[in-house]
């Protein structure tokens, strides 16, 4: 239980590093490049939002898993295979949350005025020094309110991470599949007793991160 | 196989409807919906005996919910509208508070499902701990995961599955998806795959047999064609498509 707990805390918020390092740039470019085909780029990224987690969980399987598109050929080349690995779980997890992030990024990066930026630019700054020094702080409540949307729903994962990484206590079995095999098992006061657990860390830690990062200042 | 199980499909039901014809007493008082619930490793068997007891009983339906038999049994003690419940271990109908007089129907016992070909060699359980090699169990609630922790004790092995699914289907398809190398299923769910999977057997599968009860509910909201089912597949047809499945008679 405890480990099961551990494992969920830890893969939520890999699982939030990763939509983070993948999320803002993507949102970035959404918000300020126009390119060809960039409707069909959100409308793919939007997909997890709507699409039942299991077939979420197929999707990474058919994409990532030994057989796979790219799981093969990762294998291969690295020896790396994610699924039944903790790994696999971030995996499952940040696909199913990204798009809670990139959503509120490029919503608070559309509402920035860009007029900052230009200013920015025309007093000599670096397109980077613009991102990092003007960009990302008229943003950054955008980001955090996307990073505890993102966490939230990774911590509450289950359907991508139950076929897409399997079920093994202190491996792969987060809180949510714990608490599904305890019901399973016919346990209903051992599932209850878990599910409420879940729900009091996850509301601290929500009601703490409002307080910390949520308000505005 | 396939071939052979249409082939006594099609005889049985043609015999069923001529049972009808002549025996109209039978089938009255049978109508309706049956709810039938049954352990996943019954689902390619049971819809067979659906079909044939629906056109042996015109204007019955039987509407199946398979799973793990620890998952049904949950779900009948918190009020699912189950007529029928057939599990794959004594313990899970057990756990069902209502089951009326559950008899034992079938058994089965596990086999290691392998990819097309054993491609891993694998000729036995200790050959499954070889390093790399990715097992899938089922988790011990389930009745195909007791045999396989029961199977595993009896061997001495220890094995570390990468794996706990929550029904033997879940395990199987695993091994089809070449996610794993190796899964302990039940040799009918093996055989109801051989299109995908090779059947490995082991001796120590002789020390986890599963017995599989069926019972009539308390509840059941059609009683009477609950029972009519009960008693179609303790029928010598219902038993001939079942161990045509691999089943064992008890």
């Amino acid at each position: 239980m405890v480990e099961a707990l551990k494992l969920s805390l830890l893969t939520a918020s890999l699982a939030t590093v990763l939509c983070l390092v993948l999320g803002v740039p993507l949102a970035w470019m959404l918000a300020r490049v126009a390119f060809p085909g960039r409707r069909l780029v959100r409308a793919l990224i939007t997909v997890p939002l709507v699409l039942p987690p299991v077939v979420g969980g197929i999707a990474l399987l058919l994409a990532l898993g030994r057989r796979g598109l790219l799981g093969g050929w990762l294998e291969s080349t690295f020896g790396i295979s994610l699924p039944f690995t903790t790994a696999g779980v971030v995996v499952a997890e940040a696909f199913v949350a990204l798009p809670f992030l990139v959503i509120s990024v490029e919503g608070a990066l559309r509402g920035a005025d860009t007029r900052y930026e230009e200013a920015a630019a025309t007093l000599g700054a670096s397109r980077w020094t613009t991102f990092t020094h003007v960009t990302l702080p008229l943003v950054a409540p955008g980001i955090a309110a996307g990073g505890v949307l993102c966490w939230a729903r990774a911590l509450g994962e289950f359907g991508a991470t139950i076929t897409f990484a399997g079920n093994y206590p202190g491996i792969t079995q987060t809180m949510p599949l714990a608490v599904y095999q305890t019901m399973e098992s016919g346990d209903l006061d051992g599932a209850v007793v878990l599910s409420l657990i879940l729900l009091a860390v996850s509301v601290t830690i929500l009601a703490a991160l409002r307080d910390r990062w949520l308000t505005a200042p | 196989m396939k071939l052979r199980i249409m082939a006594v499909a099609l005889a049985l039901s043609l015999a069923g409807c001529g049972g009808t014809t002549e025996t109209p007493a039978a089938s009255e008082g049978v109508t309706g919906t049956v709810n039938v619930f049954a352990a996943a490793s019954l689902t390619e068997s049971f819809t067979t005996l659906g079909k044939q007891f629906e056109s042996a009983h015109q204007g019955v339906t039987v509407k199946f919910n398979f799973a793990g038999s620890s998952a049904l049994a949950t779900q009948i003690n918190q009020g699912a509208p189950a007529d029928v419940f057939a599990s794959a271990a004594p313990k899970n109908m057990q756990a069902v508070t209502d089951a009326v007089a559950p008899t034992t129907f079938v058994k089965n016992q596990l086999v290691i499902a392998v990819a097309k070909g054993n491609p891993k060699k694998i000729a036995g359980l200790s050959d499954l701990t070889g390093p790399g090699l990715k097992v899938a169990l089922c988790a011990e609630a389930v009745p195909c995961g007791a045999a396989a922790r029961a199977a595993l004790d009896a061997s001495g092995v220890k094995l570390t599955p990468v794996t706990l699914e929550q029904d033997v289907k879940a395990a199987l398809s695993k091994v089809k998806l070449g996610e794993v190398d190796a899964a302990l299923v039940y040799r009918t769910d093996a055989k109801a795959s051989t299109a995908d999977v090779d059947a490995v057997e082991f001796p120590e599968s002789a020390k986890a047999i599963n017995e599989y009860p069926i019972a009539v509910l308390k509840k059941a909201a059609n009683p009477a064609g609950a029972q009519a089912f009960v008693d179609y597949v303790l029928s010598a047809d219902g038993i001939t498509v079942l161990t045509g499945a691999g089943f064992q008679a008890p």
